[in-house]
C-alpha cells in the first residue's frame, strides 16, 4: 500500500467515523431541544428536519413582517374549501351565535368558548401575508384573540408540546409547535380587514399562522387539544395535510 | 496562455500537460480531482431534482407576478398558459392535472440541502485549494474582446477543442462557470429563501431587497430558465468536445489515451 493511498485512508475513515457520531449527536441533540418534525420519517425526513431544526435555531422568536395599510390587498382570494356541511349552515343561518371552540387536552381548565366569549377577549390586529403552497399571495389585516391568550386562560400544562387544532369540517385538522402557538402573532382570527371574518375567508373562526403556509391556517376552528406527542392523532404526522403528504411544518 | 494551466490539482498535472506531449507521465495525471467529480455529479442529481419537482410546484400556478402580492384576482406579468393541478386556476383547459406539490415540496426542499451542501464544500475547497484561482478564474490577458470573440467563434464553429484545452476551461467556458456558481446559484438560494415565511420573518430585509414575495417568485422561475440554458450547452459541449471522453473524465477522473482529442498527450502528431 503507497504512503497516499494508506493516508488517504486513514483520513477517509476518520472523516467516516466523525461524521457519524456527528450524526448520532445531532440527532439526539436535536430531539431533546424539540427540533424533529413529526412527519421525520421516510424519505424527505431528512431534508424536513434539516429545514425545520434550521428555522427554529434561527429565528424561534422573530415576527412576520407587516405591512402598511396601503399595501392590504383590494382582490385576496378566498381558496376553494370542500363543502361545508349541514352543521355548518345551520349555524351561519342563525348568524353563529350557537358557534363554539371547545379546548381540551392537557389544560388545568378544559373551557368550551361561545363565540360571544372569545370576541369579548382582548384582541391583536396584524397586518400581514399570507401564502398558499401553489405559490398565491394576499395581503390582509387579520384581528382576533392571541392564541396564547387562550392558552393561559385554559391553565396550559407546561407539557404541552403541540396545539391541535379543528376544522368543522369532518377530518380537516392541523397542529403547531409551541414555538408559534405562544407567538404573539399567532391569532384566533374573527376579523379581517376591519369587517366580520367572511365566510370565504374562514369566518367565523380561523386560526392565523402568519409565520407558516396557509394551510396552517385552518379555517373554521372549534376545537383546539393540547398535546405532548401527535401520535394519537389521524396517522400521528400531526395534520390532515401531513396525513396527506404534505409537510407538517410549512415554515417553507 | 493561461488557458493553457492544467486542471488537475495535485502536483503531477501540470508539468506533464504543458509540456509537448512526448513525455508520458508515470502516473497519470486527474483532469478532475476527485471533489471535482463526486459534487459535480451530486449537484448533477440535486439539480434534475430541483428542476422537475420546482416544475411540478410551478403547475399548481403557473403565473408570475411582480412586488408582494398575486394571484388568480390580479394580473400576471407571465402566464404561461398551461394546465394547472389547481380548478382555481383559470387556464383555458378543461382538465385539471394531478397535485403532486406533497411529495414535489418535500424533495424540492431536500435537494436544496443536497445542493447548498454540496456547493458550500467544492466552494471552500475550491478557494482554499486554489482551483478557482488555477482553473475557474480568467487571466486579465484572456478577457480582451479580442480573445473573448475568438473564443466565441470557435464555439458557434463547434470546433473541437485543441491540445490546449485537454487539461483546462477556456476563456468562455471559465466565464460561464463562474457566473454560474458566483451569481446563479447565490441568486436561486437568496429568491428561493425569500419565498419562506419563515425566513422572510428571521430575515425580512432579504426579501425587501429583492422587491417582496412575488418578485422573489419570478427571480426564481427567470435564474432557472438561465440555469437551464446553461445546462443545455454544456452538454451541447461535452458532446462537441467528445462526449465519451469528458465523461470518462468527469467520471473516474482519467482521460481516454487514444479517443480523448486531436493533439492529446498520447497522440502529438494528429
Amino acid at each position: 500500500m503507497s504512503e497516499i493511498s494508506r493516508r488517504t485512508l486513514i483520513a477517509s475513515g476518520l472523516a467516516v467515523a466523525a461524521g457519524a457520531s456527528g450524526l448520532v449527536v445531532s440527532a439526539k441533540l436535536a430531539k431533546r431541544y424539540g427540533l424533529i418534525p413529526p412527519d421525520a420519517g421516510g424519505v424527505y425526513g431528512p431534508g424536513e428536519t434539516l429545514t425545520y431544526a434550521a428555522q427554529r435555531l434561527v429565528g424561534s422568536h422573530s415576527m412576520a413582517r407587516e405591512f402598511s395599510r396601503s399595501q392590504i390587498s383590494t382582490n385576496p382570494f378566498a381558496n376553494e374549501v370542500d363543502p361545508l356541511g349541514d352543521e355548518f349552515n345551520r349555524l351561519q343561518a342563525a348568524g353563529f351565535v350557537d358557534w363554539r371552540l371547545t379546548v381540551d387536552g392537557m389544560a388545568a381548565r378544559p373551557t368550551t368558548f361561545s363565540l360571544a366569549e372569545i370576541k369579548s377577549f382582548p384582541v391583536s390586529s396584524q397586518i400581514t401575508m399570507i401564502g398558499c403552497e401553489e405559490g398565491w399571495t394576499y395581503i390582509a389585516e387579520w384581528t382576533g384573540v392571541p392564541l396564547s391568550y387562550i392558552l393561559d386562560r385554559v391553565g396550559a400544562l407546561r407539557q404541552v408540546r403541540y396545539v391541535v387544532y379543528r376544522s368543522i369540517q369532518p377530518d380537516w385538522w392541523e397542529s403547531i409547535d409551541m414555538a408559534d402557538a405562544l407567538h404573539p402573532q399567532t391569532l384566533i382570527a374573527h376579523r379581517m380587514n376591519d369587517a366580520e371574518l367572511p365566510v370565504p375567508f374562514g369566518g367565523p373562526l380561523r386560526l392565523r399562522v402568519p409565520r407558516q403556509l396557509g394551510y396552517k391556517s385552518v379555517k373554521y376552528i372549534n376545537h383546539l387539544t393540547l398535546t405532548d406527542n401527535l401520535k394519537p392523532f389521524g396517522k400521528g404526522t400531526g395534520g390532515a395535510n401531513s396525513d396527506g403528504g404534505y409537510a407538517w411544518y410549512a415554515g417553507i | 496562455m493561461n488557458a493553457s494551466l492544467p486542471m488537475a490539482d495535485r502536483g503531477a498535472g501540470p508539468v506533464v500537460a504543458a509540456k509537448p506531449a512526448s513525455v508520458v507521465p508515470a502516473t497519470e495525471p486527474k483532469r478532475h480531482s476527485a471533489l471535482v467529480r463526486v459534487t459535480h455529479w451530486l449537484t448533477t442529481v440535486a439539480f434534475l431534482a430541483l428542476l422537475l419537482t420546482g416544475g411540478e410546484i410551478v403547475l399548481s400556478h403557473p403565473r408570475f407576478y411582480w412586488g408582494e402580492t398575486g394571484n388568480v384576482n390580479m394580473r400576471p406579468w407571465l402566464n404561461l398558459h398551461l394546465p394547472s393541478s389547481r380548478d382555481t386556476v383559470p387556464t383555458g383547459y378543461g382538465y385539471v392535472l394531478p397535485d403532486q406539490n406533497g411529495w414535489s415540496r418535500y424533495l424540492h426542499f431536500e435537494a436544496a440541502w443536497i445542493a447548498v451542501a454540496t456547493g458550500l464544500l467544492y466552494v471552500l475547497w475550491g478557494l482554499f485549494n486554489g482551483h478557482f484561482r488555477r482553473n475557474v478564474f480568467p487571466a486579465a490577458s484572456d478577457l480582451s474582446a479580442r480573445q473573448l470573440a475568438d473564443s466565441a467563434m470557435k464555439h458557434l464553429r463547434f470546433e473541437r477543442p485543441g491540445a490546449e484545452e485537454a487539461w483546462s476551461y477556456n476563456v468562455l467556458q471559465r466565464v460561464s462557470y463562474l457566473v454560474v456558481i458566483f451569481v446563479l446559484f447565490p441568486l436561486m438560494i437568496w429568491t428561493g429563501l425569500a419565498m419562506s415565511f419563515g425566513f422572510d420573518a428571521a430575515f425580512p430585509l432579504a426579501v425587501r431587497l429583492l422587491g417582496g414575495h412575488q418578485t422573489a417568485r419570478s427571480l426564481h422561475f427567470l435564474v432557472t430558465i438561465l440555469l437551464v440554458l446553461f445546462l443545455f450547452v454544456h452538454v451541447v459541449m461535452v458532446v462537441v468536445a467528445g462526449f465519451r471522453s469528458r465523461m470518462r473524465a468527469m467520471i473516474t477522473g482519467k482521460m481516454i489515451a487514444g479517443t480523448m482529442i486531436s493533439g492529446s498527450v498520447d497522440s502529438p502528431t494528429e
